[in-house]
């Protein structure tokens, strides 16, 4: 859910509108932000599947230290979405492990 | 070549490179995020202090003002660039915004890289919906996406008071404060101002599980006792969709790690703090620490300390005289010594002077 | 499963608040006679934090810290003028201005507020004490945006006089 009319945050202003795809689904999105904003506010907070215990996993630290929200993000693997920023048509997919180099 | 280079543009950061800059001295200030401004723009609250600390100043107005800053100085800004290394013979290597391995030789290194979350492992610990509270402050404060509707806040020092204060302005409903403890961590207006709007806070609790199928959707609660082990039949399930966990600070200090400098362990600063004399120097000859890596603290003794570790380059550069640098830095430590009063200054001042390494 | 925390919540001092008993002993609260003069600032602070943007902010000269800045604000009751800058500037947000003998019946409460919306005039709230338990109903009398206040509203709601010295915040 977007924030609107925050006691004490201004609206953001001029933000362009972009649309990424997360898992085939399409996603509003604003220039600037990163991938796990956009994700977030769609509702969307499973980024990933563990390898070994099938366990859903998605943003802890929200400052690319942690890497639990890694995804693939326009065929590169281990992309660490709370601080990648979209563009328009970017293609997000989750992965299951550490993601494929070698595609 | 630069005669100083500044890793991390956080308070400290900036304000180390605007009090050398303004001397003369060539500063280099790299960032791995794409604005400077480290954890200040995720601050909505007024600031404690006095007029010389910005009291009653918003924490991103701060941000923005030290950035201005910077913009009137000659400092070489590099963003979205990651510091993966420092060499003992003061070269810097960085991974630059364009993908590619770059170096850079130092004449002099601030490491300002301030804090890391602490986290709380408990069942479920791993779900989407739990993370840390500085994680939430700046998904709602800086990409303005409430992170979620429902919160239980874990820890009742003043981060958890008050994130916990800005959900509620966000827009969530906010379950409850749990804190492991007797008492509360944090200062009493901020548990004041959460009471008093309908929070709830509760000591002597922790969190026994995280429960939900791919997500968070409610938390299980247990009381403790003075040892702080579960006390069986208090547990207590309620429903939320994020759990935030507020339980401390660790200084940020991999590249200090990296060049070996030496540690001390200081509980009520963090936890393995690098050991620096009250100029800031490490137990490395020209490398210096400022802010929350040099002992967690606050956003105003990070932007002294890291005017004091600028002043103190600035001196040994040449560039300001021994006399200057005298009165600059006396005033500098003045200004810390009334932020390190106070019952909850007191510990951190003791902790400080535990780290002095002469 | 709640939608409600039902375990046991702390007592006061626990919790970080203050009681009623604790405030009166700071020098500075106001006395009975104080609150007849008319609006007046009642300051909720009692911890040695180094702050003090509200002795800066009085022009009236009403608010006392000096050094170390750790000292506890003390108010100086025939000063004050009851003028709302120190609620707006205070970063704990523990100021108060009480108007206690608003009318007969009713006294006037000046509290910070930092949310949106905010109300209307002549709305009706549900009054709630230092604990967010409601006491009473009441009504919001005054909406305030001083220059300079940076998004720290004031408030006026109007309660039951009975109420003054507890009634801190409000719901609708």
């Amino acid at each position: 859910m977007r924030i609107k009319n925050h006691p004490i945050l201004e609206d953001l202003k001029n933000r362009k509108k972009v649309y990424i795809t997360v898992n085939g689904r399409k996603v509003e999105a604003y220039e600037g932000e990163p991938i796990a904003a956009a994700m977030y506010a769609a509702g969307i907070r499973v980024h990933r599947i563990t390898p070994k215990y099938n366990e859903p996993r998605g943003i802890f630290c929200n400052r690319g230290r942690c890497t639990d929200c890694i995804m693939k993000v326009d065929g590169k693997p281990n992309v660490r979405t709370c601080t990648a920023l979209v563009k328009n048509g970017m293609k997000v997919e989750s992965i299951k492990g550490m993601g494929d180099w070698s595609e | 070549m630069s005669d100083f280079v500044i890793i991390g543009a956080g308070p400290a950061g900036i304000s180390a490179a605007n009090e050398s800059a303004r001397y003369g001295v060539k500063v280099t200030l790299i960032d791995e995020n794409n604005l400077p401004g480290g954890q200040l723009f995720t601050q909505t609250h007024k600031f404690f202090g006095s007029r010389e600390h910005r009291a009653g100043v918003r924490g991103f107005q701060i941000g923005y003002d030290l950035i201005e800053e910077i913009k009137k100085l000659n400092v070489d800004v590099l963003l979205n660039t990651i510091v993966y290394g420092i060499s003992a013979d003061m070269e810097v290597k960085y991974i630059t915004e364009g993908n590619s391995a770059k170096s850079i030789i130092a004449g002099n290194i601030l490491i300002s890289t301030g804090a890391l979350e602490k986290p709380v492992v408990f069942k479920g610990w791993t779900k989407p919906g739990v993370m840390g509270a500085g994680a939430a402050q700046t998904m709602m404060n800086v990409h303005r996406v409430l992170p979620g509707r429902k919160v239980l806040m874990i820890g009742s020092g003043n981060v958890g008071l008050i994130v916990a204060y800005q959900l509620k302005q966000a827009g969530a409903d906010v379950v409850g404060i749990i804190e492991a403890m007797p008492g509360i961590g944090g200062y009493k207006v901020h548990a004041s101002k959460v009471r008093r709007i309908g929070i709830p806070i509760l000591t002597s609790y922790t969190i026994k599980e995280a429960k939900g199928s791919t997500q968070v959707s409610s938390a299980v609660i247990v009381g403790v006792d003075k040892n702080l082990r579960e006390i069986p039949g208090t547990e207590d399930e309620v429903k939320c969709d994020l759990i935030c966990i507020a339980a401390g600070l660790k200084p940020f200090d991999e590249l200090c790690w990296l060049l070996n400098l030496k540690f001390k362990y200081i509980g009520e600063l963090g936890g393995f703090v690098p050991v620096h004399n009250d100029n800031l120097e490490t137990s490395m000859e020209n490398i210096y620490v400022a802010g929350d890596v040099a002992g967690v603290e606050e956003a105003s003794t990070a932007m002294e300390e890291g005017r004091l570790a600028g002043v103190t380059v600035a001196q040994k550069l040449g560039y300001i005289s021994d006399s200057q640098a005298g009165k600059l830095k006396g005033k500098i430590k003045n200004r810390l010594k009334y932020l390190r009063l106070g019952s909850f200054g007191r510990k951190r001042a003791e902790g400080k002077k535990k780290l002095t390494y002469k | 499963m709640r939608n409600k925390i039902k375990g046991k919540i702390s007592n006061d001092s626990d919790a970080g608040i203050i009681t009623l008993d604790e405030f009166k002993k700071i020098p500075g609260y106001p006395e009975d006679d104080d609150f007849s003069r008319g609006p007046i600032a009642v300051i909720e602070c009692d911890q040695d934090i180094p702050c003090n943007p509200c002795e800066e902010i009085c022009k009236y000269g009403a608010i006392k810290v000096g050094k170390p800045i750790t000292n506890l604000p003390v108010l100086n009751a025939e000063k004050c003028r009851g003028c709302l800058k120190c609620i707006t500037i205070c970063p704990g947000l523990c100021i108060f201005v009480v108007y206690r003998d608003y009318t007969d019946k009713t006294s006037l409460i000046y509290i910070p507020y930092e949310f949106s919306p905010l109300p209307e005039k002549n709305t009706c709230v549900d009054v709630l004490n230092r604990r967010g338990e409601k006491i009473c109903k009441g009504f919001i009398r005054k909406v305030i945006k001083l220059a300079g206040c940076n998004k720290t509203f004031v408030i006026g709601m109007e309660i039951p006089k009975r109420f003054y010295n507890t009634a801190r915040h409000f719901k609708f």
